[in-house]
Order: C-alpha cells, then sequence, then structure tokens
C-alpha cells in the first residue's frame, strides 16, 4: 500500500480507521525473562489490571503472528542471540517494548560480566519502562502509549524504516 | 470369533505403515525452550522421543545467568540485599534473612525482638505469595486456565500487604544489617489479618476447584514420583522433599532462626512423591504460613526495630554458614568476610538448582504432556538456578 493516497486526500478516513483498527488488535508475543515476568503476568492474568481489554492479545503461537514483543527481564549474553532471531522473523511493522531496568540498561547488574546492558544493543525499542520491577500500572500506560504513537503515525513512513523517538514511560507526553 | 473382524487388506496397510514408521524412525529430537511459556523463564530442554514417550532428555541452563557470586565481592553489604532480592525473586524477602543472619552473626549483634517478629510474618507472606501463583499456574500447566487468575487475585492481597510495610511489591529490600529499615504502619496488623482469612478461603477455593478435580487428579496422580531416599541423594529439598514423604524442615529441624520456635504449627508430608503430592503439599504449607501469620499478629512484641550499629558497616574477619528454608527449598549463603565492607566471597546455595537437577532422570518414560506438569509441579525460578 503506498503511504501517499492515506496520508492526504479522499482515502484519509480509511487510512485512520485503519490505524484505529491496528492501535487495537496488538497481538504480543510475551518473552518473559526474568522478575518483571512475573508483573507482566499480573498484568495480564490479574483480573485487577487486565491489560486485554485494551485490545491487547499474548497468545500468538509464533512470532511470526506478533505486533508487539516485550522483553521484560535480564537479558543475558547467551540469550541474546535468540531474541534477535526470534525478533527478525517477527512481520513489520513491529513494535518492541522493553520492560525494566535490566532491559533497559542491565540494571543492577550493570557490572556484571555475563549480562547484555540494555536490550536496545540487539534490537530497536519504541517503549521504555523504568522501574526495578515496573508495577503492572507502569505496563498498561507503556501499552496505551504505544497505542497513541501508532495512531498518530504514518504506517508507511515506518515500514520505510523511519527512525522515531523512543517513549519513555513517566517521561512526559508520547513524542511526536 | 470376534465380532469386529477387520478386513485383511486393512491389516497390511497397517503394517505398510508401521513399516514405512519404522524405516525412518529415528527417535525425535525436540527442543523446548529456551523461550517457551511453560518452563517460567528460560529453561531449555532437549528432549529425545521415542513416539509419546521421552528417551533421554538434557536439561540446558545458563540462560539467566548474571554471575551473583562475583558481583558480590564489588558491593558493600547493604548493597548486596538490594542484589539478592531478584535470586529468587517470587520471595525476595525470604532471599534477604539468611543474609542478613550471616553478617549479623559475624558482627556478633542480633536484631531486635520485634525486628525478628515481622521478619518472621514478612517470610511467611512471601512464602504465601510464591506458593499462590504456584496453585494458580499448575491448573494452567494441566490445561485450565481459571485457577491462575484466581491465583493471581488472591496473590494481590498478599503483596499489598508486603508493600504497605514495606514500600516494595516484589522486591523490599527491608532488611538492613541488625534489624529492619521502618516499623509497620498503622493500622497494617488489622489488615493482613483481614487478607490472611482471604487466603485462607481462597486455600479452600483451590482444594474444590483444583485438588478435587478428576482431570486435575488423572493428570497428576502417579506421574513424575521421586523417591525419597533418591530425591535426598539429588539435593530436592524442600516441599518437593516433604511431598516425598521426609518430614524434613528448616525451619523446624535446622539451627533455630527466626520465631518459629515459638508458633504452634506443623510440618506436612504426603506418602506419594508424585505431581499431585507436590501440589497438596505447598497447598496445606500456604494454609499452615497463613495460621502462622495470623499467630504472629497476635503475640507481636513492642520495642525498637533497630539494634545500634556503624554508619559504615565493616564484618569482622570470619567464615560462617547461615542456611533456611526458603519456599522453593533450601537456601544457604557461606560468607567469607577479610573485614572489609564488603564480603570476600559469598557462596550462594540455591534450592531450584538441586531440584531440577532430578529433571533427567525424572523425565524419562513420562508422557510429552506430561514433561510440563512435572516440571511445573517441581515449580522452580530460573534466576534462583541460573544465579
Amino acid at each position: 500500500m503506498s503511504g501517499g493516497a492515506l496520508r492526504s486526500g479522499p482515502l484519509k478516513p480509511v487510512g485512520e480507521l485503519l490505524k484505529y483498527s491496528r492501535k487495537y488488535s496488538l497481538w504480543m508475543f510475551q518473552w518473559g525473562l526474568a522478575c518483571c515476568a512475573i508483573e507482566m503476568g499480573a498484568a495480564l492474568a490479574g483480573p485487577r489490571y487486565d491489560v486485554m481489554r485494551l485490545g491487547v492479545i499474548p497468545f500468538p503461537a509464533s512470532p511470526r503472528q506478533a505486533d508487539l514483543i516485550v522483553i521484560s527481564g535480564t537479558v543475558t549474553d547467551k540469550m541474546a542471540p535468540a531474541i534477535r532471531r526470534l525478533y527478525e522473523q517477527m512481520p513489520d511493522p513491529k513494535y518492541v517494548i522493553s520492560m525494566g531496568s535490566c532491559a533497559n540498561c542491565g540494571g543492577p547488574y550493570w557490572d556484571s560480566y555475563s549480562v547484555t546492558k540494555g536490550v536496545d544493543q540487539i534490537i530497536p525499542v519504541d517503549v521504555y519502562i523504568p522501574g526495578c520491577p515496573p508495577r503492572p500500572e507502569a505496563f498498561v500506560q507503556g501499552i496505551v502509549m504505544l497505542q497513541e504513537r501508532i495512531q498518530r503515525e504514518d504506517p508507511a513512513e515506518r515500514w520505510q524504516g523511519k527512525h522515531w523517538e523512543p517513549i519513555v514511560v513517566g517521561g512526559g507526553e508520547v513524542p511526536a | 470369533m470376534p465380532k469386529f473382524e477387520v478386513d485383511p487388506a486393512v491389516h497390511r496397510g497397517l503394517a505398510d505403515a508401521r513399516l514405512n514408521v519404522e524405516i525412518d524412525n529415528g527417535d525425535m529430537i525436540l527442543n523446548l525452550g529456551p523461550q517457551h511459556p511453560a518452563t517460567h523463564g528460560t529453561l531449555r530442554l532437549v528432549v529425545r522421543l521415542d513416539g509419546e514417550r521421552v528417551v533421554a532428555s538434557d536439561v540446558v541452563i545458563g540462560y539467566m545467568h548474571r554471575g551473583y557470586e562475583k558481583l558480590t565481592e564489588y558491593r558493600t553489604y547493604p548493597q548486596i540485599t538490594t542484589l539478592i532480592n531478584r535470586i529468587d525473586w517470587l520471595s525476595s524477602f525470604a532471599n534477604e534473612v539468611p543474609f542478613v543472619h550471616a553478617a549479623e552473626q559475624l558482627m556478633g549483634i542480633e536484631a531486635p525482638p520485634r525486628a525478628e517478629y515481622i521478619r518472621t510474618a514478612l517470610t511467611e507472606l512471601s512464602r504465601i505469595a510464591t506458593f499462590l501463583l504456584f496453585l494458580g499456574e499448575m491448573g494452567l500447566q494441566v490445561g485450565a486456565i481459571t485457577p491462575a487468575f484466581y491465583g493471581f487475585r488472591d496473590r494481590e492481597y498478599v503483596l499489598n500487604a508486603i508493600e504497605s510495610a514495606t514500600g516494595g511489591r516484589f522486591h523490599p529490600n527491608f532488611n538492613r544489617i541488625g534489624g529492619l529499615k521502618d516499623d509497620l504502619p498503622w493500622g497494617w496488623i488489622a489488615e493482613t489479618r483481614e487478607s490472611m482469612r482471604k487466603v485462607l478461603k481462597s486455600c479452600d477455593e483451590f482444594e474444590d476447584l483444583v485438588v478435587s478435580n478428576p482431570i486435575f487428579q488423572k493428570r497428576t496422580r502417579g506421574i513424575g514420583i521421586i523417591p525419597a531416599e533418591l530425591g535426598a541423594s539429588y539435593g530436592v529439598s524442600g516441599s518437593n522433599l516433604r511431598a516425598s514423604g521426609v518430614d524434613w524442615d528448616l525451619r523446624r529441624d535446622g539451627k533455630p532462626y527466626l520465631v518459629y520456635n515459638d508458633l504452634d504449627w506443623k510440618v506436612w508430608t504426603h506418602s506419594d512423591g508424585d505431581s499431585f503430592a507436590r501440589y497438596w503439599v505447598r497447598l496445606q504449607e500456604t494454609r499452615e504460613s497463613a495460621r502462622m501469620v495470623l499467630q504472629l499478629l497476635d503475640v507481636m512484641p513492642s520495642g525498637p526495630v533497630m539494634t545500634k550499629v556503624p554508619k559504615i558497616i565493616k564484618v569482622p574477619e570470619g567464615e560462617v554458614w547461615v542456611n533456611t528454608e526458603n519456599p522453593l527449598g533450601e537456601m544457604g549463603y557461606y560468607v567469607i568476610s577479610k573485614g572489609a565492607t564488603g564480603p570476600f566471597r559469598v557462596k550462594i546455595r540455591t534450592a531450584s538448582l538441586s531440584n531440577v537437577s532430578i529433571a533427567p532422570w525424572l523425565l524419562r518414560g513420562v508422557y510429552l504432556p506430561d514433561i510440563i506438569t512435572v516440571l511445573a509441579s517441581l515449580y522452580f525460578i530460573l534466576g534462583d538456578i541460573d544465579k
């Protein structure tokens, strides 16, 4: 699909509808690694938080059916190649949420010999959720901010590989 | 003559099919993980299958290795409690206690009685939080999704109690060498008493919903049996060993720690040693822990929660081994101090590493779907395995 016709002109409402649909049907591939995975589980399965009401479905059978990958937990050097490989298997457009200090920058293991200091060294990250571990509310906030970004962005530019300013939960508005 | 006689041509066809199977009948190698929802994290299993049966399995660990024992050499004692929260991330508070006790024993100080009581209550609360997650997840692994929701719902009550006392839902980092950071907040005891009643009620729910469910019993009874002596020789500890009929609990039988001797409680065992027994024992222990917390709330003494300690903590030279009964089993720290602000060397004994080391033996001969239930009933945490 060429983005030009959707961006302006008579087809613009169709593009808006497309983005609206995409935003509320995110298939999420969970990459639960450490403590954050339990908080992610609480956000998904816990009746108090219930992320599925936002249209996030955490049951794709493989990364090939997923729109969104959540890296939650400590990424080690042994794990990093597997993350890269499964990320490459996801179809475009794809989004990455890095949950927790370990996935963001190494966290409490900043000087460890076996921990990758930040998952952004191996895959591009769209949303950073700080915290050790972040509360489930922060995870919900990250999802909501990502949906705002999807509503606002131009899919054509995304597919052409435009660089977007990453979102930081708790760091103010969603950057344009 | 049997009524349902089959046409000989069908038999030939079946034989042909069997022959074809046998021609290329190399045992199938199946790779589970390192990222698989049933492995509670990043455990990788390489399984050799003959049809549906497991011939052999290999457990590949190390995907969560963060180098704890090396990191402790670069941290001071108060910084290490932050770190060791995250070894077994479900029962963070219980991880802190043995380490803080080790440092206190080396320094020759003791926490005030009120601090010890609060420590015991919070340890048992983290045990309940750990086991409630297990009670729900185990239902998930046999194919029932509802218990997981119940588990997560009831766990929130306990996490709220931990959070209002310590400020952290997950990683409290509340222990200080010589006591606790703070006293309990006002109204905590009444609130916790209420949540313990909810926990006891939810244990009854799990009894009805899961334990007495015939499908659950079919999937777990007689599967993954750990013989008592073999389990002990593999170093299996905690509820896994008690489910094999070994009446051994470090809270009662080990070197006395915290205030367990002042409480009226019981060690639960089960004679079967299968997946069902492990579930049943954990369910009873959740109840017992809730009753222990209720007792503790009644007899909580007053007084300070912190002894006098120097501003910069230097631990005198010496060696000490402290082991405690964590939710997953025996956890211990061997601390060697050379008189500096941080330890010279810390050896960490974690329960899950020993518990999972029996898995290749245990999985031999089980059906493929039972791998998941057996692993889930062993209940390990990957951070606890890999350190």
